[in-house]
């Protein structure tokens, strides 16, 4: 039973590769610390390795930079080829306060394509842990597109009177 | 002297692990408090919250998750505290648009004149008073950035023609 939860919960043992294309290393300060063993993400078997050959993830921190957007597509293309991409932070997620910078990409999805987006600045670790986990399938996705508008609809109002009609004690007190 | 051996390490994704209060995540409007005067969009370091006008008394805040920096600038500067830090965290997706908010406030109109304010052709340099108003794609940028001695004609026309989106993304 528990050799079938596992395969159940881990379905893949991910290799990462972590991939620092101008961040100012608050991202990456924070992905060193989810390998650390108080986030310890080696139970869902996630690796670092050094070369993007042995990966199966790319992390991806910081807003593509000029001089890095030539280094960061070869590094995708490197990577063999079922291969996931994870922009790590708000520079890497739309380019942060970057974005329309003169010498930068403006997101890591100018560059290359982007699977998961983990925002914050930095993500917290267990932001990134979160968003591997939503990767491996262990958790649902939380955030949807929010929509809010100042108009009332015309139920809603029927109910809210119907409701303070019932809650008002002074007519009920002179049907008595 | 270890004694007995512990588990330091957080269960996390299978127990909830919540920030602490003064955790900076996502800010959400409140849109019965928000009065629509752009300051927010003007403080954003990162012009994540665009304003747009839909029609004359129709004014569109979005608020574009993916490039924000969870500062809380728009919070401080908010008059009418509309807008509130929350302290959440889980925002991974695998779509920008999940991050995004849009809010449609109702503008009253001006007794005396009897508009808001001018929308559409007025001055490029008194657009720019409020940054949110600002536009979305390069060419525009190029244009309002540029002074009389440089205008383009071919450039403002088609900039005229760009479509604000309703939502980011689109």
């Amino acid at each position: 039973m528990l050799a079938k939860l596992c395969k159940k919960a881990f379905p893949k043992s991910l290799w990462v590769y972590h991939c620092n294309s101008g961040a100012c290393n608050g991202c990456d300060i924070e992905i060193l610390n989810v390998l650390t063993p108080y986030y310890d993400v080696e139970r869902f078997g996630i690796k670092l390795v050094a070369s993007p050959r042995h990966a199966d993830v790319m992390l991806l921190s910081g807003a593509v930079t000029r001089p890095t957007l030539p280094l960061v597509k070869k590094a995708y293309d490197a990577m063999p080829s079922p291969k996931l991409v994870f922009g790590i932070g708000s520079c890497a997620t739309g380019g942060g306060s970057w974005f329309d910078c003169y010498n930068v990409t403006g997101g890591g999805d100018k560059a290359i394509p982007v699977n998961y987006y983990i925002p914050g600045c930095p993500p917290r670790p267990e932001a990134i842990i979160y968003g591997v986990a939503l990767a491996l399938g262990l958790v649902d996705k939380k955030v949807a597109p929010v929509e809010l508008k100042q108009m009332e609809f015309p139920i809603d109002a029927y109910e809210r009177n119907r409701a303070w009609e019932n809650r008002n004690v002074i007519y009920k007190l002179l049907d008595d | 002297m270890v004694l007995k051996p512990g588990v330091v390490t957080l269960k996390y994704p299978f127990e909830p692990h919540p920030a602490p209060e003064t955790f900076r995540g996502a800010p959400h409007w409140d849109h019965h408090k928000c009065v629509g005067c752009g300051a927010c969009s003007n403080h954003c370091s990162s012009r994540c919250i665009l304003v747009r006008d839909m029609c004359q008394e129709l004014r569109v805040m979005l608020y574009d998750g993916s490039r924000c920096t969870y500062c809380g600038r728009c919070a401080d500067v908010c008059p009418e505290k509309a807008i509130t830090i929350s302290t959440g965290f889980e925002y991974a997706t695998g779509d920008k648009n999940d991050i995004t908010e849009r809010v449609e406030l109702f503008m009253l109109t001006c007794q005396r004149c009897g508009r808001c304010y001018d929308m559409e052709h007025t001055n490029a340099i008194d657009r720019l008073d409020l940054r949110g108003y600002r536009y979305d794609n390069l060419e525009a940028r190029a244009l309002i950035r540029k002074t009389s001695d440089q205008f383009d004609q071919k450039l403002f026309d088609e900039t005229d023609k760009f479509a604000r989106p309703t939502k980011i993304g689109e």
